[in-house]
């Protein structure tokens, strides 16, 4: 279980998130909503340790966790960016392979078949070879998903999944991250789908823009 | 013809001087090139200062005056060089100064989003820099950098004024003795086949590294 106390964030003068409590259950999907500005985004940078909270706690399972500084080799949370943030020079099975080899020290045909299974399961088999410029949108996103799977998070924290794909392709989000949720994963969608929201969300946080 | 063939053996003994400073530069200045462009963009402002005002030296004055001070200037303060060694010590502090920042702007050029990529997967900064970054870095900067190489090759002949044979020496000593232009003719025929040949490699490279985009 995921608990937020308390947290806050701020930009220089601009308070972002302000004393912020939520809790995400095993197994649930959070969906985080609200318009622009509102610090969603933040918000999921938080828990994913790419932005520094000023105040509060992050507990895993009742453990104070601070992900801006995790430098245990326990993986936590795994991120699916907006911009998908493939390696490009890397094919799509290094792009999976690359962080279980030098993180995890997994060895090279183990993690490529982990990678392989992962790759399958998401429809991009024959894809391994490809590099990310030779993919589409939605197959580059399957890749990014992939990617931070490959790490084996507890929290899988996605950033937009649904803005920068064709409106046809929000169907085969919903899909994949309805199929995690049977595996077991915690996942947290940063949203402004009102819709997809609503069809795969257990909990829905809105979040609004705070004053100066 | 017998001419030709009667100066060749010193223009080419020139040219293997060429070479080696040629090559001895490069693999220093271009890993201490990568150092101090990364350390231009990082947090240390105290570094940075320093290393900007380090660059803006070796930029600022011409590597002839740069051959000179280390030469005949270091000796003054209790560091004494070999001729050769003068020479790559100049040729390197110049050099990794350009290539610095030509690795500078390509590092900036580094989407913030591959290092937030690298942070959530866990990679160290190190792992981060040589296996996402530097592969990034080196397709983006090839160009410069082989402008720079090229330049290279003819800012080696400046190393005569410290009394070192290179090619252009060569030329130019036969010149004087046999009062004609031919030597001085060859030494620009054998500059501009160490260019061809450079030249040829680094397309080859620029070739190599569009597999991705």
């Amino acid at each position: 279980m995921l608990e937020l106390k308390n947290i806050s964030k701020s930009f220089g003068d601009k308070v972002i998130l302000n004393n912020l409590n939520l809790e995400v259950k095993d197994g649930e999907i959070l969906c985080i909503v609200g318009q622009s500005g509102g610090g969603k985004t933040t918000l999921l940078r938080c828990i994913s340790g790419l932005e520094k909270i000023d105040g509060g706690q992050i507990l895993i399972d009742g453990q104070v966790f601070d992900p801006y500084t995790n430098e245990n080799n326990d993986s936590v949370i795994g991120v699916v960016f907006q911009e998908y943030n493939l390696f490009p020079h890397l094919t799509v099975l290094q792009n999976v392979t690359l962080a279980p080899t030098m993180v995890l020290k997994k060895k090279k045909e183990i993690a490529e078949n982990e990678a392989k299974n992962l790759l399958n399961g998401l429809a991009l088999e024959g894809k391994e070879g490809l590099y990310p410029f030779q993919l589409s949108g939605g197959q580059k996103q399957r890749v990014a998903i992939a990617r931070a799977l490959a790490m084996k998070p507890q929290i899988l924290c996605y950033d937009e999944p649904t803005s920068a794909l064709d409106p046809g392709l929000t169907a085969t989000v919903k899909d994949i991250v309805l199929n995690l949720k049977k595996e077991g994963m915690t996942q947290i969608i940063v949203t402004h789908d009102m819709d997809f929201a609503e069809e795969i969300a257990d909990n829905i946080l809105k979040v609004k823009p705070l004053g100066y | 013809m017998n001419y030709v063939l009667e100066v060749l053996p010193s223009l080419l003994d020139g040219a293997k001087m060429t070479l080696q400073i040629f090559c001895w530069t490069l693999i220093g200045s271009l890993p201490l090139g990568l150092i101090v462009g990364l350390a231009l963009i990082s947090r240390f402002r105290l570094l940075k200062a320093i290393l900007r005002f380090y660059v803006w030296l070796m930029r600022g004055t011409p590597l002839l005056l740069q051959l000179i001070f280390v030469f005949y200037g270091l000796p003054l303060v209790g560091l004494t060089l070999g001729r050769f060694d003068a020479a790559l010590f100049a040729f390197i502090l110049n050099y990794t100064a350009y290539f610095a920042e030509i690795f500078r702007g390509g590092l900036q050029s580094i989407d913030k989003g591959q290092y937030e990529s690298a942070k959530v997967l866990r990679l160290t900064y190190w792992q981060t820099i040589r296996k996402i970054v530097t592969p990034q870095v080196v397709k983006i900067v090839l160009p410069s950098i082989g402008n720079e190489v090229i330049n290279l090759v003819k800012d080696s002949s400046l190393v005569y004024v410290i009394g070192i044979g290179d090619l252009l020496r060569a030329g130019n000593v036969a010149t004087s003795r046999d009062v004609t232009l031919v030597p001085l003719v060859m030494v620009g025929v054998v500059y501009l086949v160490m260019t061809a040949v450079l030249t040829f490699i680094l397309r080859k490279l620029e070739q190599y590294y569009s597999y991705w985009k």
